[in-house]
């Protein structure tokens, strides 16, 4: 017996290894982590139990008998965090390269389908060369195994992908169709063909990180959600976002004890909207003084910076905030706003995460390249977003209300529960300027009947009280309390129940 | 008494007038330009009028518009503050001519010390003591040198239209005043085409320690001691301190009686300030005279109980002085930090904009204002005074248009050494983010060996800080105690994050109790035991440290006590970890397991990204404005230009210091995203 028990030892200090001590080093030596050292940072201490640990490939081409470590490049398993269970894979770049064979990919798939059926988040972690090229076809099939996997997932268990390494071909799509995609800045790149075949093709001469490092898919291709600096910093900061996180689509999003009083009172968010109506100021300083403890979880931040979107906490809960930015393009909407917000909801719809929306939109930007780009369709998917929303929806319309962005920003009329107004919003179909020359045509040669006209607009329409007289805006609200009014509404809205009709999916304009 | 007083001034110093005002029963007017419409001052004064648009030459120093205001609103009495119009004779004359009492000077006063040289005249006449030297025409280098021993050395060697140290010589014998003569001319000559040269004595070790003096109506007049502000940075005081570490009570009394003397030949009746250099050997020398009331009056109302503010109304409304020289005693010690919007990291830059937190200390009432005093309201009661004239509030804006000073913090205690130990715990609790300010700058004069000696001259900060100001480096004492504290906020905010709904039960998180407290690099190994009252932080290698505190994750100031003595942090959120702030010092401190600890080993120091030399435009706008010209010099945070977009404006500023090399759009460009606008050498 005692020879069996030392067996299995020493079976597992030779998997624990991976691909050995050398590879261990030089893994360490470019900056990064193992497979293992990252569990160990992003699970609880000593929750980690392991599937799997000694499964190896069958791959039997080109000497590969020869080589069959345990394990087969890919940690799996569970564990907690801050004691909430998850489901984890974690690719070995130590053992051929953390690249993907058949057997590989049947150890994912295992603990999809294990998240799946008992309701826990999958985050994987990624570092891996790409397909196990001597498996042939077999490793192709595996990477659509998980593909599949990922897409029954989707809406059913949150699913976190972080990019710790190289991420390239066929293997960037599973990611892709996961809910968050954070990636670490200078040792992973993310691209579905390379520096080589690029040049090849296109005669581009790009680098990896030029084509697909952080700074590309956090700025320019929206890709990924967010980029952290090492692995410990990723590790912490995926924690992190997952205390904000309901395990399933069946939960409703976790609770945790807060130590800020509900009905604080921020007198200076009283001062926060400018005289000038031009002049630009920070939504995040409003996010921020209504959120619990000033914590927000931020999500695309260096991406269409003119919507912010991320988590923040009402009373302890999660809520979701979707804010037009004064600050980035005066907060307008645009394709790439649209598109970053319009995921933003849908995640929190799937996950029954109540929405904030903070209102200062001036419109859609105008411009040959948004409408060749398809601004109407991609503004289409933020209305149709908040449209089909049935979790608790609040709007607090701050500033500007202009026209059809008016009605996409979780408006009443998109089912919104509480529609707010700071006495500053405008709501209206457009500035008074715009509007008087439309409707007084006949009088634009004279620039003091314009003037006048502007005027009597600016008194008609610049203000929440027509849209409060149809019931459009349920109240006008102290900006200093705003956080109360808030954590009050999404108090009274914790048993909402609402249903779409049944469907088999619905068709937003993708 | 005046039936209502209208304050000719704005910011602290119009709340300050206000609250006294307001304790002697006078209602208040407040004036305010179109930028001040949601100041302070308005908010708590009785009643406000607009006067105009921002700049203060079209506003606060028109004097036919504060004349038009008083008319307005039949205000008896006028006070200027301090700056503005509080020294303008015609002001006084405008006032006088229509019966509204000033709350200052006779208009002679204002004059005769208004220029240089008459109050200088006048003051030799009172004999109060002026820096010796020789105005007269000197022939040659042997006149100069017999004029040298008669000034006494050392001696300043100075061309009459001289300026920016040229045509300048400092001379300690016979043969540098040759040498000095000769050059200085010659100098004078080649740069200025005026070769007239006057000596007069050197002062040595020169500190500024000016006089605090009192007069009325009837002849009477006293002095309060003085204060000491020879902290300075380009002549704009920064700290200051009554009384003078450096004053024995003969020299007090010396320059004290020569103060009152000067003010009395003036005919002087209000408060005013008679400002002198004093020599490392206590000589001293009469500088100016200011008559109004200054900025760091506080100092001399904590130590003598006397509100000034309440004096100078009583004058100008004609009562005696109620007390005489011999009721005026100094009580212990008071601190003055002036805070500044300037921001001490970027070359002291004045920084605009929306104060997003603005929360001072409490104030605290202790010391002769309190027994004497009741105009700090309902402040409670305590050992150490503390106590803020601020005209700023959370959720204001600073603007471009005034001075960049938003609040005096003032302390008093009974020793200097408690009055400093107040001060360093106040700034420590004094939070103020959006916009940039000195706190830090403050923090590290309050630890600075020199200043804790009271050795400073008024070129403390320029030989202190020749290179401008980086930052605190902690001790090792100090850095211990945050690391300590760091443990405890730590484990307070692990616990709760294992509080979260959702855990899997009887599997719940354990939060340990040995960590690795990483401080700005330094690792600490630490074993922590919690128990009701706190909890005791043994460092591996032996100390130990009781910690106690009620912070709660979320609160952004941490008063902590750790050993029994005060730590005050501010507390921030870093990746991982806290940002806090200290003693004048920004640390990133991690609190991790010894097997984190390990793994964040291994993670490669990335050094901070090398900014661009480009400056790229951030959007699609139009350029509006260019404020730089190719070789300027710029610093961190300096306004570059504006873009418009979607019709607002938005400012473009520097990232860091740097000269201008080439500019690749002009006003009325066009621009795309990530153009360039400017180049950086």
């Amino acid at each position: 017996m005692k020879d069996i028990l030392s067996e299995l030892s020493d079976r597992r200090n030779e998997a624990r290894l991976g691909g050995g001590q050398r590879r261990i080093d030089a893994q360490h030596a470019r900056g990064k982590l193992t497979a293992r050292e990252r569990i160990e940072l992003l699970l609880d201490e000593d929750s980690f139990e392991e599937f799997d640990m000694f499964v190896a490939h069958r791959c039997t081409d080109f000497g590969m008998e020869e080589q069959r470590p345990a394990g087969d490049g890919v940690v799996t398993g569970w564990g907690t965090v801050n004691g909430r269970m998850v489901y984890v894979f974690s690719q070995d770049f130590t053992v051929f390269g953390g690249s993907l064979s058949e057997t590989h990919a049947q150890k994912i798939c295992k603990i999809m389908d294990m998240a799946v059926q008992n309701g826990a988040p999958v985050i994987g972690l990624n570092d891996s060369g790409g397909a196990r090229i001597q498996e042939g076809v077999a490793s192709l099939a595996g990477y659509a195994d998980v593909f599949q996997r990922n897409i029954m997932a989707s809406g059913v268990v949150p699913q976190i992908s972080v990019i710790m390494g190289p991420c390239a071909g066929g293997a960037v799509y599973s990611p892709a169709m996961t809910d968050f995609i954070f990636m670490v800045k200078d040792t992973s790149y993310m691209f579905v063909t390379g520096p080589d075949v690029v040049k090849t093709v296109t005669n581009e001469v790009v680098t990896a990180e030029e084509l697909g490092g952080a700074s590309t898919h956090t700025k320019k291709s929206s890709v990924a959600d967010g980029a952290f600096e090492n692995d410990v910093e990723a590790m912490a900061e995926v924690r992190r976002l997952v205390d904000f996180l309901p395990l399933n689509n069946r939960e409703k999003p976790p609770v945790r004890p807060f130590f800020d009083e509900p009905g604080r009172v921020e007198s200076s968010l009283d001062t926060l909207i400018p005289e000038n109506p031009n002049q630009p100021y920070d939504m995040k300083e409003l996010i921020v003084k209504v959120a619990d403890e000033g914590d927000f979880y931020e999500i695309q931040a260096d991406f269409a910076a003119n919507i912010i979107t991320g988590f923040i906490r009402m009373e302890g809960q999660t809520v979701g905030v979707v804010a037009n930015q004064p600050m980035v393009l005066a907060g307008c909407l645009d394709i790439d706003s649209s598109r970053k917000a319009a995921r933003f909801v849908r995640f929190c719809d799937a996950f029954e995460i109540p929405i904030l929306t903070l209102v200062d939109v001036p419109g859609f930007l105008p411009g040959t390249s948004q409408e060749y780009g398809g601004v109407i369709k991609h503004g289409a998917k933020l209305l149709f977003a908040y449209g089909e929303a049935t979790v608790p929806k609040v709007t607090v319309i701050t500033r500007k209300a202009y026209g059809g962005a008016y009605d996409v920003m979780a408006s009443k009329h998109l089912r919104g529960d509480f529609n707010y107004a700071w006495p500053t919003a405008e709501i209206a179909v457009m500035g008074a300027k715009g509007a008087t020359e439309i409707i007084h045509r006949a009088d634009l040669g004279d620039a003091d009947k314009i003037a006048a006209h502007a005027a009597d607009y600016e008194d008609r329409f610049a203000n929440p009280f027509v849209a409060a007289e149809r019931g459009f805006i349920d109240e006008v609200i102290q900006p200093k309390s705003t956080r109360k009014r808030v954590a009050r509404a999404f108090a009274s809205l914790r048993n909402k129940k609402l249903q779409n009709p049944w469907k088999k999916h619905d068709n937003i304009p993708l | 008494m005046f039936n209502k007083i209208l304050i000719a001034n704005r910011g602290e110093i119009a709340c300050r007038v206000i609250k006294t005002a307001r304790k002697m029963g006078i209602p208040t007017v407040a004036i305010y330009s179109d930028a001040d419409k949601q100041a302070l001052h308005v908010k708590m004064a009785d009643e406000a009028v607009h006067i105009g648009p921002p700049p203060a030459n079209q506003s606060y120093i028109v004097i036919d518009k504060v004349m038009d205001a008083i008319r307005q609103t039949g205000a008896q009495a006028v006070h200027p503050g301090y700056g503005f119009l509080s020294e303008n004779s015609k002001f006084a004359e405008a006032l006088a001519a229509e019966g509204v009492a000033f709350v200052g000077p006779p208009v002679g006063a204002i004059e005769s010390m208004g220029d240089k040289i008459t109050s200088k005249k006048i003051a030799q006449e009172a004999k109060v003591s002026t820096v010796p030297g020789y105005m007269g025409l000197i022939e040659d280098a042997e006149d100069a040198v017999k004029i040298s021993n008669e000034v006494g050395y050392p001696v300043m060697i100075k061309a009459s239209a001289g300026g920016g140290g040229k045509g300048m010589r400092i001379a300690w014998n016979d043969q540098e005043a040759r040498e000095g003569f000769e050059s200085s001319k010659n100098e004078a000559a080649n740069s200025f085409g005026d070769d007239r040269i006057f000596i007069e004595k050197f002062v040595t070790q020169p500190r500024h320690i000016e006089i605090q003096v009192l007069c009325d109506t009837h002849g009477n007049g006293i002095y309060l001691g003085e204060r000491e502000c020879s902290i300075q940075r380009r002549n704009q005081k920064v700290v200051e301190e009554a009384p003078s570490p450096f004053l024995d009570e003969a020299t007090r009394k010396a320059m004290g009686e020569q103060a009152v003397a000067l003010a009395k030949a003036v005919g002087y009746a209000s408060a005013g300030t008679v400002e002198f250099i004093v020599d490392g050997d206590k000589n001293f020398y009469f500088l100016e005279m200011n008559t109004r009331l200054q900025v760091e009056h506080p100092v001399t109302e904590l130590i003598t109980g006397v509100d000034l503010v309440e004096q100078m109304i009583r004058v100008a409304a004609g009562e005696p002085l109620s007390i005489t020289q011999d009721d005026v005693t100094l009580t212990g010690w008071a601190i003055e930090n002036r805070l500044y919007a300037e921001d001490p990291y970027r070359g002291f830059l004045p920084s605009i904009g929306r104060l997003t937190t603005y929360r001072p200390p409490a104030e605290v009432a202790a010391g002769p204002l309190l027994v004497n005093d009741k105009w700090q309201g309902d402040a409670p009661s305590g050992e150490a005074a503390v106590r803020n004239d601020t005209g700023v509030y959370e959720g204001g804006e600073i603007s471009m248009y005034y001075d960049p000073m938003i609040a005096k913090l003032c302390t008093w205690a009974p020793t200097r050494e408690a009055a400093i130990e107040a001060m360093r715990v106040a700034l420590d609790s004094f939070e103020v983010e959006g916009i940039g300010h000195n706190l830090p700058f403050l923090s590290a004069v309050m630890d600075h060996p020199i200043f804790i000696a009271g050795d400073m001259t008024t070129a403390f900060i320029e030989e202190q800080y020749p290179d401008g100001f980086e930052g605190v480096e902690l001790g090792e004492g100090d850095l211990r105690r945050v690391a300590a504290a760091a443990s405890a906020m730590h484990r307070v905010a692990e616990i709760r994050r294992t509080r979260v709904s959702g855990r899997m039960d009887n599997h719940e998180r354990r939060v340990g109790t040995d960590w690795v407290v990483s401080v700005q690099g330094t690792d600490y190994n630490v074993h922590i035991d919690a128990d009701h009252d706190g909890s005791t932080v043994t460092f591996s290698d032996g100390p130990k440290m009781r910690v106690a505190s009620d912070w709660t994750p979320g609160d952004q100031l941490a008063k902590l006590d750790v050993d029994g003595s005060p730590l005050v942090l501010k507390v921030g959120k870093i990746s991982g970890g806290f940002r806090m702030r200290t003693r004048g010092a920004d640390l990133k401190v991690h609190v991790r397991s010894q097997r984190q600890a390990e793994l964040a080993k291994l993670m490669p120091e990335k050094l901070p990204p090398d900014t661009s030399k480009l400056l790229l435009c951030p959007m699609p706008g139009l350029i509006v404005k260019i404020n730089v010209e190719v070789g300027d010099e710029i610093q961190d945070g300096q306004a570059l230009c504006s873009v418009e977009a979607m019709k607002m404006e938005n400012i473009l500023r520097a990232e860091k210091k740097g000269v201008v090399a080439k500019i690749n759009a002009g006003p009325g460009d066009s621009l795309a995203v990530d153009e360039v606008i400017m180049e950086f050498e």
